[in-house]
């Protein structure tokens, strides 16, 4: 969870800015309600069209998107900050999630994390200064079985290896389906260097008996 | 049980042409109850983590209810399963079939698949089969040419574990923050838009259409009584065939991660070193307890918190724990919710002396600091809303005891003088 603070002291919102949905996304979003019993319950896919229309979900979107939906500003600002899918600043035309989760940290993702924040020059959630690239790490993409993997905006790859990544940040579009497993788990990962000298309670027993 | 692999298993046609919709047909021929009683009969037990009977669920709903709302999960978000994913991705019509069948035994006019946000290539693919059962008459106002109405849409979620949780999966589609309500009412009286709602996991309908055509003997025929019917099982980690494998709930874990027609073996001649059988909630097993059967009920006695969503992470023996039990506490630590204090807290509270003992400036006391947070945390039935808690307490106090040695012994080997500089540093 999270909490934000507006400044106060600045207008969020022009009032007489022109509307920034255009009247298709409106009457998406309108279209939408009728699935549910309550056009709050729109909401969710409301931001999601927003977020892929615009890239991010403005002050002024979520007044307007209020607006649409009976619901106060405040609602869907509440219900926005829940979801980490959901921004309210604009972030790079591509959007790197990296699964940080065990399956991928065992195999190596922490490495692929290393080397793209190398790569671009930025931080966890930062953007690259061409506004091409963000970074952002994410809990279990649920590719466990090609781990590591990550997101390009909406594309998933999996086994992820370091010399692959220029080719997948270069075409974000090639179809890697079906690679081979990633080397990174051989490689020296940063983690193993930690480890301690003694010996573990019971390692006498091999997975082959 | 599933048409993964085939060419073009997720079009209509062949779906079909493997026998398809023929379950969902007999079961719209029979009366409401009697697909009730057959499913109670088969004593399928939900497959999304706590095991409960699917049957017994649809039990609940008041008798005299004029609406009823069916939600799917689909927000398979527990690390590392992905069971959900393949049979999404591979055999979509099995799932709407299944979803029909709850559907219609619930007497339900509308289901919502509510799918986690990370899913775009599976929510094609499902949206795509959903939009080819509308025209062919399967979904609609007249399902497979009977007069019940069923709509069916997808509802996408955003990045929260905790929408998993069948409340907070309902606030969540409501168009609130994720954050689970409070018990009762059960959904089953008052859920979705204050109508009587059930909510069954993918795999549990997915079970569906298999216990209607072949019926309930030939499911518990499968498998150990209480645990019938054939599940899914995923591993990953460093074994050679990682990946999601139908077994009945007989099986070991050694067997999961072993057998050639499963995992195959450890990558490299490494050795296993811990395994999460059941989703990272459930806890861990040391290299000891591989002979743990994957059912519902063996697990606690390896003091595990349950079968969980039987999908087993391997750690193997050149990963530090300290990495483990850092990534474990972080993974709590993001998704809590923060509605309820002592998850709040403590999740954090773990993550942060998860991250200094990785770090290298653990004190021999934070073991037991952890045991006690973890303690504290939800171990007794009415301390937290939803299950996140217990579901973070498991690991972190699995991990501790059975591997307390190897923590003792890294925390032994830090170098002098590390801990008071990094508290200083921190205060």
């Amino acid at each position: 969870m999270s909490w934000k603070a507006i400044d106060r002291n600045q207008a969020v919102v022009d009032a007489d800015a022109p509307p920034l949905l255009s009247e298709g996304v409106r009457e998406k979003i309108l279209s939408y309600t009728h699935r549910y019993e309550t056009k709050r319950a729109a909401l969710l896919p409301a931001l999601h069209l927003v977020q892929n229309t615009l890239g991010h979900v403005s002050w002024q979107a979520m007044v307007e998107i209020a607006a649409l939906l009976d619901i106060q500003p405040s609602d869907v600002f509440d219900t926005l900050t829940f979801y980490t899918h959901f921004w309210t600043h604009p972030k790079g035309e591509k959007v790197i999630t990296v699964c940080r989760s065990l399956s991928c940290e065992v195999l190596g993702g922490a490495a692929v994390l290393d080397a793209l924040k190398a790569r671009l020059g930025i931080e966890e959630h930062g953007t690259s200064s061409d506004g091409q690239y963000s970074l952002v790490t994410e809990e279990c993409l649920a590719g466990c079985d090609h781990a590591p993997c990550m997101l390009i905006n909406e594309k998933l790859h999996k086994n992820v290896k370091l010399d692959d990544l220029e080719r997948i940040l270069a075409d974000g579009d090639n179809d890697r389906v079906d690679m081979p497993r990633s080397d990174l788990f051989d490689a020296p990962p940063v983690a193993e260097s930690k480890q301690p000298a003694s010996a573990t309670e019971d390692d006498s027993r091999t997975t082959d008996d | 049980m599933k048409n993964v692999g085939v060419d073009g298993s997720t079009t209509l046609k062949v779906y079909e042409s493997r026998g398809g919709y023929v379950a969902a047909r007999k079961a719209l021929a029979m009366d409401t109850n009697a697909v009730v009683e057959e499913v109670k009969k088969a004593n399928l037990r939900g497959r999304g983590g706590a095991g409960f009977p699917a049957g017994v669920k649809w039990g609940f709903l008041p008798k005299d209810r004029t609406t009823t709302l069916l939600c799917v999960n689909a927000d398979e978000s527990e690390p590392p399963t992905f069971c959900n994913r393949v049979l999404m991705e591979h055999d979509p019509h099995q799932l709407i079939e299944g979803t029909i069948i709850a559907a219609y035994a619930t007497r339900s006019q509308v289901a919502y698949i509510y799918m986690r946000g990370e899913f775009h290539e599976q929510f094609h693919v499902l949206q795509k089969a959903i939009d080819e059962a509308y025209e062919a008459g399967y979904l609609g106002k007249k399902v497979l040419g009977t007069d019940y109405a069923l709509e069916c849409y997808i509802h996408r979620g955003a990045g929260a574990y905790v929408c998993g949780e069948e409340t907070g999966l309902i606030e969540s589609l409501e168009g609130k923050r994720g954050q689970p309500r409070i018990k009762p009412p059960f959904p089953a009286i008052e859920g979705l838009f204050r109508r009587p709602t059930v909510v069954n996991n993918v795999e549990t309908l997915s079970c569906l259409p298999h216990i209607m055509e072949r019926g309930a003997d030939w499911f518990t025929g499968i498998g150990p009584p209480h645990s019938a019917g054939p599940k899914l099982f995923c591993v990953s980690g460093p074994v050679n065939k990682p990946g999601c494998y139908e077994a009945a709930m007989d099986i070991t874990v050694r067997e999961l991660i072993e057998r050639d027609d499963m995992g195959g073996g450890m990558l490299s001649g490494r050795k296993v070193k811990a395994v999460f059988p059941g989703g990272l909630s459930m806890g861990v097993l040391t290299v000891d307890e591989l002979d743990m059967k994957m059912d519902f009920e063996d697990p606690r006695n390896y003091s595990l918190l349950g079968l969980g969503t039987a999908a087993a992470v391997v750690v193997d023996d050149a990963t530090d724990i300290r990495l483990v039990l850092r990534n474990v506490a972080r993974f709590y630590g993001t998704e809590s919710c923060g509605q309820c204090t002592q998850c709040r807290e403590g999740t954090s509270w773990m993550q942060r002396i998860a991250q200094r003992i990785e770090s290298g400036a653990g004190r021999m006391e934070d073991l037991d600091l952890l045991l006690e947070t973890a303690r504290n945390m939800g171990m007794m039935p009415g301390l937290s809303i939803c299950g996140l808690s217990d579901g973070a307490t498991y690991p972190i106090e699995t991990i501790v005891k059975k591997f307390r040695p190897e923590l003792e012994a890294a925390i032994r080997s830090q170098p002098a003088g590390q801990v008071e500089a990094v508290l200083q540093a921190a205060n």
